[in-house]
């Protein structure tokens, strides 16, 4: 059987606050921003922190809603996980929050968005915030909305290097791994 | 011209734009996952207003929150408000308020202040 004590361990362990496998709709992303808001209130974070973290997920999820290249495919290996993503918030003692997602991604944007995070990841504060203000005062709008802002200003607001890993999972599709970190 | 006027919700703030009193105002948060959705109807009454605009246009922007996509319209707005200002048809100034401790807020205040050429008041809450 499943080890589900296991699981809860690990969990446990990871400090999870909330953890979520599924399609990601709109209305999802209301009561997951709710639910955390409410949890932050709960064990009092500093205000500025709570902000932050607040942010950034808001950011994080919505790079889930909009840009889920698995969404309605059937090339994908378990044909259950087409609309799926994986996001999970932990809290470690030292007020350190880890945000994780994972979803799927079409090989042929691998490069480009690779470049992009390798691109963030070596610039400092004022080099993201000029990267900021010329990538929102440049680019139009794409067809989902987001400008190509949103890695930006979570690595504005969480002020830490994204960690990532891209996993081949056919000639298709790589599953996309984040961790983003948000601290004080 | 009609008051526009929009409730607030969870993810998009209070709107109510009053064109006898020049007077535009945003409250809350702006986390709409369709932010042009949200923010067409606002574009419309903003380029209607500007037709026959008041002398002096004041827009105060109170946000709590508001994610990328919506930081796109709201430059958007500014830029419309750019015209009115630098063609002198009125005389527009923002207010941009952010919490005492809200640093991001107030660099998002000044992101625009570095891009946008109307006067900007920041303004502490």
């Amino acid at each position: 059987m499943f080890d589900i004590y296991d699981f809860y361990e690990k969990m446990e362990d990871g400090k999870i606050m909330l953890s979520f496998k599924g399609e990601i709709t709109s209305d999802l992303l209301t009561s997951i921003l709710h639910i955390m808001e409410s949890k932050l209130d709960n064990i009092g974070e500093e205000p500025k922190l709570k902000k932050k973290v607040y942010n950034v997920l808001v950011e994080c999820l919505q790079n889930l809603y909009h840009h889920n290249d698995g969404t309605g495919n059937q090339n994908l290996v378990k044909s259950d996980s087409q609309n799926s993503a994986l996001f999970l918030i932990g809290r470690s003692d030292n007020s350190t929050y880890k945000i994780i997602t994972g979803n799927y991604i079409l090989k042929e944007n691998v490069l480009d968005f690779q470049s992009k995070l390798e691109l963030i990841n070596s610039m400092s504060k004022d080099e993201l915030k000029e990267y900021y203000i010329n990538t929102l005062s440049n680019e139009s709008f794409s067809d989902k909305g987001g400008g190509g802002l949103g890695m930006i200003d979570i690595a504005r607001k969480s002020g830490q290097k994204f960690e990532y890993k891209f996993t081949p999972i056919n000639n298709i599709y790589s599953f996309f791994s984040l961790i983003i970190k948000v601290t004080q | 011209m009609e008051i526009l006027s929009i409730d607030i919700s969870p993810k998009t703030p209070l709107v109510k734009f009053n064109a006898q009193e020049g007077k535009l105002e945003f409250r809350g948060r702006s986390i709409p996952e369709n932010s042009i959705e949200f923010y067409t109807p606002i574009f419309d009454w903003i380029d209607k207003y500007s037709i026959q605009p008041k002398s002096e246009t004041n827009i105060n922007i109170q946000l709590e929150y508001f994610n990328t996509s919506s930081s796109k319209c709201l430059l958007d707005i500014f830029k419309k408000l750019q015209n009115l200002h630098t063609s002198n048809k009125s005389k527009v100034t923002v207010t941009w308020f952010y919490e005492e401790d809200d640093e991001d807020m107030l660099e998002a205040g000044e992101d625009y202040q570095a891009i946008i050429k109307v006067p900007f008041i920041m303004s502490k809450i």
